[in-house]
């Protein structure tokens, strides 16, 4: 009976993934936490699928903002003159 | 009470000097963010031009009164925000919870809830292709595909890399739907990865 009552409190693959984002985020209750963590200690899918979400963030964490183009720089600086012969 | 953490406090503080110099600098690092989250909310790309534009010449006009009880970004975005709102003539928003989105295709699991299509491995090709500097455009573009509500939560979360508090504030979400926003843009976005990267079998 206890490991039926155990089982069934086992997380499969498919739960798994929808508390990845609860996970890393840090919002996941105690008990869901360690569900999760005991999970991923047996199932090298979802370890798999943990690191391909960490390498997304990553991924787009490395995004940079282009230049600007010398054209849109001349623009900007026209915006901030006029700005400030209108205060004048 | 101006805070001391903001990574733009130097910036801020020549600006209010009136140095022109400052005011491209801020420029050259918000605009084109400002851009693609502006480009969610209004129907093109000229209208989100227009509203980014608006959004500058009111960030010079409001500078006096600003008074760093959020970060100058956080301010920035938030003006931009309603202005792309009061301009976008998107539907009212609803509920995201409401609508339950897999984080999986749920064809890819078993009967019993397992992977029956396990993830397939990418992150070695990506990262060779990320150090040849030939994935941002790619990666814009996967991002640029994700619909508006989640786009706009990845943008400011992950790519931008604000706090989950400051997210809140400039979107107007609360913080669970933040988080289901986040985590359907952020499996949405694996899985363009996954078929975008893995290896030809």
């Amino acid at each position: 009976m206890r490991i039926l009552a155990f089982r069934s409190r086992d997380l499969v693959c498919q739960q798994a993934v929808e508390l990845v984002t609860g996970y890393l985020e840090g919002t996941l209750s105690r008990s869901a936490r360690r569900r999760f963590e005991a999970h991923l200690a047996g199932c090298p899918h979802c370890t798999e699928y943990l690191a391909q979400m960490r390498e997304t963030i990553s991924l787009t964490g490395r995004l940079t903002p282009e230049d600007l183009s010398p054209q849109m720089r001349d623009e900007f600086v026209d915006l901030y003159r006029r700005w400030r012969s209108e205060q004048q | 009470m101006l805070s001391v953490m903001d990574p733009d406090s130097e910036l801020l503080l020549r600006l209010r000097s009136g140095d022109e110099q400052a005011f491209v600098s801020l420029v050259a690092r918000y605009h084109e963010p400002m851009l693609q989250l502006a480009a969610s909310f209004v129907p093109n790309r000229a209208v989100a031009e227009e509203v980014v534009q608006d959004t500058w010449l009111a960030v010079l006009r409001g500078l006096d009164g600003f008074e760093g009880r959020s970060s100058l970004k956080t301010w920035l975005f938030r003006i931009l925000v309603n202005r792309a709102r009061s301009t976008g003539t998107r539907e009212q928003r609803s509920i995201p919870v409401a609508d339950p989105e897999p984080a999986v295709d749920p064809s890819r699991f078993d009967a019993s809830g397992g992977w029956g299509d396990p993830p397939e491995r990418w992150i070695e090709a990506a990262e060779v292709r990320m150090q040849a500097g030939k994935l941002a455009d790619r990666i814009r573009a996967r991002i640029g595909e994700l619909p508006a509500r989640q786009r706009e939560v990845v943008l400011l979360r992950d790519v931008e890399g604000m706090s989950s508090e400051e997210v809140c504030a400039i979107l107007a979400l609360t913080e669970v739907n933040q988080r289901v926003l986040l985590h359907r843009g952020r499996s949405r976005l694996r899985q363009l990865f996954e078929d975008e990267f893995r290896e030809v079998r």
